[in-house]
């Protein structure tokens, strides 16, 4: 699946990835392949990804929201 | 005719003028690259959250920031630059005020940018309060926190109350000659166009709906005004580029006029000077 984390200023990782980790408002996200689409809003955390070479990426945020949908995640990050 | 000295001396301090904006034009020009990367770096960001926010508002929202309440009292951001020498950049936003402020009641000016700050720090309008005593470095370090607390200022004092509704006014970077001046209202929320974008997937949403809306608002808020800024910003350095670009041509044509009036006037003391030598030499020889 392909994930996008962008901010106002930048964007932070773009690629595709096995799996994505995401600090949920209501609790962490786990999100892999083929997730059903989902609006979610993010509270201050980490967003972890693992990219397609295995390899683990972090990222702080401070909250946010993310969009899954047809195997793209969006997070809109601050 | 002019001193000789006198023309000298002109063509001297133009042509040192004419470097100065030509070396101005070229730093705006550098300053503006960078001032659109920025906003092409953030246009993708507002664009999805938009996406997002028509998808979820589907719904009827009462959130605080979209409450339309009688209009008692107004607060206008102006957003100008810190520096002037960029033509009518500044006292476009200034007289733009100046029409809101005949057409709404009670009008407070929150003063982003310098000029605007010395146009409203002596006049009954002005407000600054709960943003310190550095009311205009934000251009100094323009990015998305130090306008998100901006931001969330301003949405404080339209939930307490303070104020009615919020306007901003800047302008809008078209290119670098045109500058378009906005005047966009900031809150209330106006209720978003969800005509278009509107898709029907099912979404999981997690938490609630209103929940996620709650929470989207003062972001939408937030980059609403950074992008302003950013647009402001860019529409600065543009102005500034085309006002020292013009400055730089009239300079140069001043000099070459000035060169012309000087060689006539050393031609004409030439001349005077054979005709003495002429007449003096015809009157030994006599």
């Amino acid at each position: 699946m392909r994930v996008e984390i962008i901010t106002p200023e930048t964007v932070l990782f773009q690629g595709e990835a096995e799996y994505v980790f995401l600090p949920g408002s209501s609790g962490g996200l786990g999100i892999l392949n083929n997730h059903a689409p989902l609006i979610s809003s993010l509270k201050k955390g980490n967003v972890r990804v693992k990219d397609a070479q295995g390899k683990e990426l972090t990222f702080e945020v401070l909250g946010g929201t993310v969009e899954v949908l047809n195997n793209q995640v969006m997070v809109l990050a601050e | 005719m002019a001193n000789l000295k006198e023309i000298r001396m002109r063509i001297v301090s133009v042509n040192s003028t004419m470097q100065i904006t030509s070396a101005m034009k070229m730093v705006s020009a550098a300053k503006l690259r960078r001032a659109q990367d920025a906003i092409t770096k953030m246009r993708p960001y507002a664009q999805k959250l938009q996406e997002i926010l028509s998808n979820v508002s589907s719904s009827e929202s009462n959130s605080t920031f979209s409450q339309q309440r009688d209009v008692k009292s107004t607060l206008v951001v102006a957003i100008t630059s810190n520096r002037g020498l960029c033509g009518g950049f500044n006292n476009n936003v200034i007289k733009e005020i100046r029409n809101i402020v005949k057409t709404n009641p009670n009008v407070h000016v929150l003063s982003l940018g310098k000029k605007a700050f010395d146009n409203y720090k002596k006049t009954t309008m002005h407000t600054f309060e709960g943003f310190g005593d550095t009311p205009y470095d934000i251009f100094d370090k323009l990015t998305f926190s130090n306008v998100s607390a901006i931001a969330n200022t301003i949405m404080d004092q339209f939930a307490s109350g303070k104020y009615d509704k919020v306007i901003l006014v800047y302008n809008r970077f078209k290119n670098a000659a045109v500058q378009i001046i906005e005047n966009e209202q900031f809150l209330p929320v106006l209720p978003p166009v969800n005509s278009e974008v509107q898709s029907n997937v099912d979404y999981i949403y997690e938490p609630e709906k209103t929940q996620i809306l709650e929470e989207l608002i003062p972001r939408t808020l937030k980059v609403q005004l950074f992008k302003a800024l950013l647009d402001s910003n860019a529409a600065e350095h543009g102005a500034r580029m085309t006002s020292m670009h013009k400055a730089t041509d009239n300079a140069g044509e001043m000099v070459k006029e000035l060169k012309l009036t000087y060689n006539k006037a050393r031609q004409a003391s030439i001349t005077g000077e054979i005709l003495e030598i002429v007449a003096g030499a015809e009157a030994l020889n006599g």
